[in-house]
């Protein structure tokens, strides 16, 4: 029981992040006939926005841990973000090339794909979090081994952060420097006195040397792109459980006792993709937007005689695919906190399921998207479960094979996914 | 003069499908073009209301030369297409396809009026609202699309065969329809298969073979024209 509430609930939360990019990639497909292969690095880009949205900005406006409105002012920068990327990139890359052959479209596809998942991994400093006070040779080192002497007249402000970098001028460019932190009490300090430091600086370091002292500001560096390491998201959200149950049995070896727990967390995600779902539901069947969307993708031209601008609505579902991605980005980084880097086999995986989830439920239908993203939830996580119960050991070693399964099956018994109608070919 | 085309040229790839053609349509006026399959009644249709781009020649709406203007702003400056094979969206319900009759119009108000004016013309859609579009027979397909097009209150109307397909009774019923809408103040281009009741209810007609007017004249005159009776009239 245990086991199955565990499994009954971690399937829904990845089915709600499922449905979340699946549905970029069938609004897409819908008006365009196209496949965006670039829609999964959305979700990167998510990921990793709201990551330097949170690092870089919260400390500047003076937030720190789990307050409660951090985390969607964070969702909310990430989906305008994306959103904006999004409107680039149908604009940058598929317009110019809509009414071209499908193939082209493909092809350029997969190019913005690489594109990003390589411009990614660049890491450039954009608004440094430290600024230069005070700079000078290292000829020696003021009476006291653990002071430096100063060449220029520096004032230390209480409340502020200060290091000293210690540089060696035969060092390469963009060496690592050594850090020391500052002890002296505020004031200020004339050139030619002393000033303690942390830990001090031997003899031999002072030779062919200069100091820099910086004064640290509150928060990261901006750091774009994301560069090619993992980064950790800090908590955004409370990890409080909200319902806990133990559950005991008896076995051969003993009493068993099992905790099953549904925290604010895993609350918060799966509200927050079911509040997006749903109102995605309401603006594309119930508003007149929504209406011409679906009139777009049944008909461009016929559309355009309606007085629709095509084009406009066009990018309104690029952007609105990649606000979608990106909030399941935010969500998967708030959940995992590990954010890999993008082009990580784990990006790959998401997004090629959460494909996987848009040609089951038919690609092209929205409540097929929807509802694929939580049934390729279900078979990887109840039939890892169901393997377990019968004894195979390893089952949930094989998740994604269950969810490509389920994909040949459905390909071979109704090739237009569950949800689908017969492909029209657009005139 | 409402609308004013001339010397268009027209091609799909290396086939051109116009060549030199101009017509003018005045206002109140319906206006019949006829001629053979392939002649180029439909793309003429589609380069005046924007689909198509002219490799040369002019197009004036209103005495505004609208040549290269793309059709949603066509249909806002008072320029509605239905097109051949009707263009009905199967996946929206009736009541969803008339909305996006409307899409372009601002004025809410007026917008609920013309809805009840414009079903009164087609009792039969009225009754069929919440059904999805691709369920309705041809005739009432038909029916939909004009009704539609009325909504975004055209002042010139053009209109793509709407008789393809139906039943007699069905055709006159929708050309008198098309004579009641004209009635209400709204010039029709109408292009035709069916002569006959073409140049029944046009006050002028032209007549297109390959690309070109080959001759153009008062209706009337040209229903007793030996040449098109022959031609096209089946006499
Ligand atoms: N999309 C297209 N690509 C290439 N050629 C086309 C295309 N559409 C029309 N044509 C050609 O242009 C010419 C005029 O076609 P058009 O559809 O305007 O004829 P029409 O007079 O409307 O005929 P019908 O009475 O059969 O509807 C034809 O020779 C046709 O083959
Ligand atoms: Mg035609």
């Amino acid at each position: 029981m245990a086991d199955f509430l565990q499994t009954l609930i971690i399937a829904i939360t990845l089915g709600s992040l499922y449905a979340l990019i699946a549905l970029g990639y069938t609004m897409v497909y819908g008006v365009l006939k196209l496949i965006n292969f670039a829609h999964s690095d959305v979700v990167v880009l998510g990921a990793w926005l709201s990551m330097t949205v949170a690092v870089f900005l919260l400390p500047r406006i003076g937030v720190t841990g789990a307050t409660w409105w951090a985390g969607g002012l964070v969702l909310i920068l990430a989906m305008l973000l994306c959103g904006a990327i999004g409107f680039a990139i149908e604009r940058l890359a598929y317009k110019p090339i809509r009414g071209a052959p499908r193939l082209n479209a493909l092809i350029t596809a997969i190019g913005v794909s690489l594109f990003l998942q390589n411009f990614g991994q660049l890491q450039f400093t954009l608004i440094p979090n430290e600024r230069v006070v005070a700079s000078g040779a290292l000829q020696e080192r003021g009476q006291d081994p653990r002071t430096i002497r100063l060449a220029e007249t520096v004032s230390i402000e209480s409340e502020q952060k200060y290091a000293v970098r210690l540089f060696k001028n035969s060092a390469p460019e963009g060496a690592t420097p050594q850090t020391r932190n500052i002890v002296a009490a505020a004031g200020t300090y004339e050139a030619g006195r002393d000033i303690a430091i942390d830990g001090g600086v031997g003899r031999a370091d002072t030779r062919d040397a200069r100091y820099e002292i910086v004064r640290i500001a509150a928060g990261a560096p901006l750091k774009l792109p994301f560069g090619a390491m993992p980064a950790g998201m800090p908590v955004l959200f409370n990890d409080r459980p909200v319902w806990e149950h133990v559950f005991v049995s008896e076995t051969e070896h003993g009493r068993l006792e099992k905790p099953v727990r549904i925290t604010l967390l895993d609350l918060t995600i799966v509200g927050t993709a079911v509040a997006l779902l749903v109102g995605l539901q309401i603006l594309v069947f119930n508003t007149r937007v929504g209406t011409a969307m679906r009139a777009v993708s049944y008909n461009m031209e016929t559309a355009a005689l309606m007085g629709i601008p095509v084009d406009r609505i066009v990018s309104m579902t690029f952007v609105l695919g990649a606000a979608l991605a990106a909030a399941a980005g935010f969500l998967f980084a708030v959940k995992y906190t590990q954010i890999q880097q993008p082009a990580h086999a784990t990006w790959v995986l998401l997004g090629l399921k959460a494909f996987v989830a848009a040609v089951v439920g038919g690609i092209g239908n929205i409540r097929g998207a929807t509802l694929g993203g939580f049934l390729i939830a279900f078979i990887e996580q109840f039939g890892a479960y169901a393997g377990l119960q019968v004894g195979w050991a390893n089952a949930s070693a094989y998740t994604d094979v269950f969810v490509f399964v389920l994909l040949i099956v459905v390909l071979l018994v109704k090739p237009t996914g569950i949800f689908g109608t017969t492909v029209r070919e657009k005139v | 003069m409402l609308l004013n085309v001339t010397n268009l040229d027209v091609s799909y790839g290396a086939v051109k499908a116009l060549h030199g053609l101009s017509l003018e349509v005045d206002e109140g006026e319906i206006v019949t073009l006829i001629g053979c399959n392939g002649a180029g009644k439909s793309t003429t249709l589609r380069a005046v209301s924007g689909m198509l781009r002219p490799r040369g020649g002019s197009i004036a709406f209103e005495g505004q030369n609208v040549t290269g203007i793309a059709s949603h702003k066509l249909v806002e400056r008072g320029l509605s297409h239905v097109p051949e094979g009707r263009g009905i969206f199967a996946n929206l319900t009736v009541a969803e396809n008339l909305a996006l009759g409307a899409y372009a119009r601002k004025d809410r108000q007026s917008l609920a009026d013309d809805h009840e004016r414009a079903l009164v013309l087609f009792p039969r859609v009225k009754e069929r609202l919440k059904q999805l579009a691709g369920t309705l027979s041809g005739g009432e397909q038909q029916m939909l699309a004009i009704a539609r097009a009325l909504l975004a209150r055209p002042k010139l109307l053009l209109l793509d065969e709407p008789s393809l397909g139906l039943a007699p009774q069905l055709v006159q019923l929708i050309f008198s329809i098309i004579r009641e809408i004209n009635k209400q103040g709204t010039t029709i281009l109408l292009v035709e298969q069916n002569a006959h009741m073409a140049l029944a209810v046009a006050n002028r007609a032209y007549v297109l073979q390959s690309g070109e007017i080959i001759k153009s004249g008062p209706a009337k005159q040209l229903l007793d024209d030996p040449d098109v009776k022959r031609a096209y009239l089946g006499a």
